[in-house]
Order: C-alpha cells, then structure tokens, then sequence
C-alpha cells in the first residue's frame, strides 16, 4: 500500500529509465519515439517511391494502402499508446475502424450492385437512339 | 469513514488487489487525523484534481475514456469523407488518375514528413510532462506548433497553386492547363504527351481545313459532349472496347473521324451511339494518312486518365475526363477538413504551452498533455492515408 502511494506521488524518482508502469499512465523512453519516427520517415519515402513500379492499378493501391496502414499501426501502438493502454481504448478504437470498414464495403457493394442494371438500361437507350 | 475507503483503493492500479482488511486500515490512519470535507489531503496535494474526482488516478482515466470517444467519432466522421472517395474512385478511376497530376507530390510528402516529426513532438511532450520536464516540454510543445504552421503554411501554398490554376470544384472548375502539358505528365510519360500535343494539333489544322469547306460539323460535335447532360452518357460498348485494348487505336481515329460523324447528329445530346462501328472506319484511314497506328506507350496514359477515348468529355480532340471537377469537391473537402483540424490543434496546443508556462503539469496531472496528443496523432493517422489516397494514384 505505502509503496503505491510513493510512487503514484513521484513515479520519475524510482524509475527513471522511462520504463515506468507506475504513474498514472505509461511512460515511453525516447528511443522508442524516435525510432518510430524513424520507421514511419521510411515508410513515406518507400510509399513514394513505390508509385514509380507499376503493379497494375489496383496492385499499386493494395500497397499503397497496406503500407498507410502498416504506418497508422505504429502511430497508434506506440505513439498513442494503445500498447501499454488499457485494453478497452483499444477495443473502443478497433471498433471505429470496424465499422469504417462496414462502411466502406457495404457501400463499395452496394454501388457494384446496380451495374449490371446500369449498363443494360445505356445499352437499350442507346439501341432506341439508333433507331 | 467508508466514503473514504473506495478512494484509497483507487489510487493503486487496479491490478494490485491488497487485503481489504490492511486497506481499511490504511484509510483510517491516513485519513483519522484529516478535516473532514473539502480539505482532504489528495486534493490538498493535488491542486489539479477537481472536486468530482476522488485520485488523479481517476481524473486521468475518466479523461482518457472521453478523448479516446471522441476520436471514435473522429473516425467515424472523416469515414464519410472516405467513404465518398471510394465509391467515386470505384465509378470514375480516369478522373483520379487525371487530377493527381495536377497535385504536387514533393509538397505532399514533404507535409506529411511535417506531421510525422510534430507527432514524435507531442509523443515526446507527453513523456516530458508525465516526467516533469518543464523546459522540455514546452519545447516540444513550441516544436509540435511550429510544425503544424508549416504544414498549413505548405498547404496553403498548394491551395493557391489550385486556386490559380482553376482547379476549383463544382462549377467553377476550369483548369488554365491541359494535363499532358503538367511537367509531372511529361516527366512520366513523355512519349503520350508528344502524341496528345499532335493530337491538339491535327484536330486545329481539320478545325481550320474544314472551316474553309463550311462543314457545319464541329459545332454539332462541340455541343455533343457537354458535361452537365452527359454524366450518364458513357456507351458500354465503348466502355468495353476500351478494356479490351481495341481502343488504344481509337483515340486518333476519333480526331480523324470528324468528317464522317455526321452519324452523331441524329442523337440527342449526351447520349452518344457506341463508337465502336465509326471507330473502326476511322482506324483505317488513320493508317491510310501514312500516320501509323499509335503505340502503347503513346495512347495508354492518354486512355487511363481520361484524356482520350470513351470516357473523355470531349471527342474530337484530347481534352479531360467527363466531371474532373468532382475529384477537386472531394480533394478540397478531405484536405480541408483535415486542415481544420491541424488549425484547431494548434489552437489547443497554444493553450497547453500557456498551461506549461506556469509549470502545471507534473507526474499527477499531465491528462491535457495526453489528450491533446492523442488528438494530433489522429490529425495526423488521417493524413497518413490522405497522403497516398489523393496524391501518389498510379
């Protein structure tokens, strides 16, 4: 018990190295930010430079996409600090990023759906111009 | 008394369970000699901790619930923007792939190196207070800041960039360049520009030649593709000539072909006939004028970003795609929410710096620090998909 009070009063005093679970919240050393920023600098120029291969339209944005998404995972592990967090932040955040999801493929479904009705409905417009 | 147990136990990470026996005990001791009421010694030691919290522990926690709430909705809320991305990009990618050569990628990239570093700052700012560090933090703090101006500031300068070239959206869209003209388009496909500069060129000279005959065709042409009336206008049969690659040959033939087109007139504007039957005719007598048929290099490009072909707004002579001005709608919009947000940050960020001034934030109270921080790495996650999403399209 009194060796809780101590350290919730000076969590910086017993342990100093940053690797501190005993304040209100985590600490993160600075050589992990830094080399975090360090991946996440990689990772644009790699993005960027990437766009100069072509792997087909689609292929280009899969990687494009895989690397953004690659970067925003360790924004939010670390930087946010989901990792040492508790568990339910993350639970309430992967949840935003489900139901973005649904979102997007409901709706991307959704617009396929009607296609094929769209293009039958130009092609007899078309036909009665002709006409 | 047993108001004050709950409180004791709180401040403990909840992971350590003590016997509840050694805790109460605790309490009395710690709490038998204290004035009952306002002057409890947890909120005596903690000027921060405000009346309705028990611990800092809570305050921090409640606080960080709330933040990370809000950026839920964040999520959700940008969601719509990016929902409405997709499916344009899903319906028209010719018209992505047009306007991204009118965005500068350097000034992309370097923005989004601008936001990264400001994000190691207000991570680092976060450690600082939780440590105490005054001088440190309100470093970082000032770093964090100055970085978000220089990202508005770059942004701005790309605005004004659009601005004056005409790349606006909705109805005032008119771009002052043509895309085969961008240093970007010649830069990556040199030989498709060249070919849309003939292009241009032999559709004047047919223009000129054909003035002088008092053919009254090009007006009729002219009239045929508007975008307005059009947005549905896009014959499938010249959709899927397109995707088969007979149509790479099309696009000179379709310049070739005004003298035969006579056949558009009897539609009705925007509603134009499969292409595929004059196209045909047309590639024949682009190779009887001795100009050879076009290669890959020189029409593709041409093709996938809607300068030419089926899915171009004009016909006869290479122009752009039908409703580019939709992708400036959603770039303007994505960017400029995104904008607001860094404005706002900054706004927020002044605050904190004003409360680091006065030394506020320490082991027991750095939750604004936190929050605020949570909120820029947001700023900048969205950014992060932004970036590829509007500027590096293939």
């Amino acid at each position: 018990m009194s060796e809780h009070a101590h350290s919730s009063a000076h969590p910086e005093a017993a342990h100093g190295d940053g690797h501190d679970d005993h304040g209100l919240a985590h600490t993160t050393p600075v050589w992990l930010l830094v080399s975090i920023l360090g991946l996440l600098l990689l990772l644009t120029v790699l993005t960027v430079s990437v766009t100069s291969f072509d792997l087909g339209s689609e292929g280009n944005l899969v990687v494009a996409m895989v690397i953004a998404t690659v970067k925003a995972a360790l924004v939010v592990t670390f930087f946010m600090h989901l990792l040492w967090d508790k568990k339910f932040h993350l639970i309430l955040f992967l949840t935003s990023v489900l139901f973005v999801m649904l979102f997007l493929s409901m709706t991307t479904t959704d617009r396929g759906e009607y296609d094929k009705d769209v293009e039958a409905f130009r092609a007899a417009q078309a036909q009665l111009n002709r006409k | 008394m047993s108001d004050r147990a709950p409180e004791v136990a709180e401040t403990p990470k909840s992971s350590s369970a003590p016997p509840p026996a050694a805790d109460h005990g605790h309490a009395h001791d710690d709490h038998g000699h204290d004035d009952h009421g306002d002057h409890d010694p947890i909120h005596a030691a903690n000027p921060h901790l405000a009346h309705h919290f028990d611990t800092p522990q809570q305050q921090f926690d409640a606080g960080k619930l709330g933040i990370w709430l809000f950026l839920l909705t964040e999520v959700l809320f940008f969601a719509g923007l990016f929902c409405a991305y997709t499916v344009y990009r899903a319906m028209r990618p010719e018209v992505f792939v047009y306007a991204h050569y009118f965005l500068d990628t350097r000034l992309g990239a370097i923005n989004t190196c601008v936001l990264l570093v400001s994000s190691l700052t207000a991570a680092w700012a976060v450690r600082n207070a939780q440590l105490g560090q005054h001088a440190l933090l309100k470093l970082n703090i000032v770093i964090t800041i100055c970085c978000a101006f220089g990202f508005l500031g770059i942004k701005y300068v790309e605005y004004h960039h659009k601005f004056e070239d005409g790349l606006l959206p909705g109805p005032r869209f008119a771009p002052t360049e043509q895309v085969w003209e961008l240093p970007s388009f010649k830069a990556k496909h040199p030989e498709a520009a060249e070919y849309a500069e003939r292009l241009v060129k032999r559709a004047e000279k047919l223009e000129g030649s054909k003035q002088g005959a008092a053919v009254p065709a090009p007006a009729v042409l002219g009239g045929a593709a508007p975008t307005s009336s059009t947005v549905a206008g896009n014959p499938p049969a010249a959709a899927s000539a397109a995707a088969t690659g007979s149509a790479p040959l099309a696009p000179g033939a379709v310049v070739e072909a005004k003298p035969e087109l006579p056949h558009g007139t009897t539609t009705s504007a925007g509603t134009s006939p499969a292409e595929t039957a004059p196209e045909k005719t047309l590639l024949s007598e682009t190779t009887q004028n001795g100009e050879g048929r076009p290669t890959l290099e020189q029409v593709e490009p041409l093709i996938a970003a809607g300068v030419i072909g089926p899915k171009a707004e004009n016909r006869d002579v290479p122009s752009r795609p039908r409703n580019a001005h939709v992708f400036f709608s959603v770039y303007f919009f994505m960017t400029g929410l995104h904008g607001i947000h860094v404005a706002v940050g900054i706004g927020v960020w002044i605050w904190m710096l004003l409360k680091a001034m006065k030394n506020e934030f320490g082991p027991n109270y750095f939750g604004p620090i936190d929050y605020t921080a949570l909120y820029w790495h947001l700023v900048d996650l969205i950014w992060i998909y932004l970036f590829p999403l509007l500027y590096l399209i293939h």
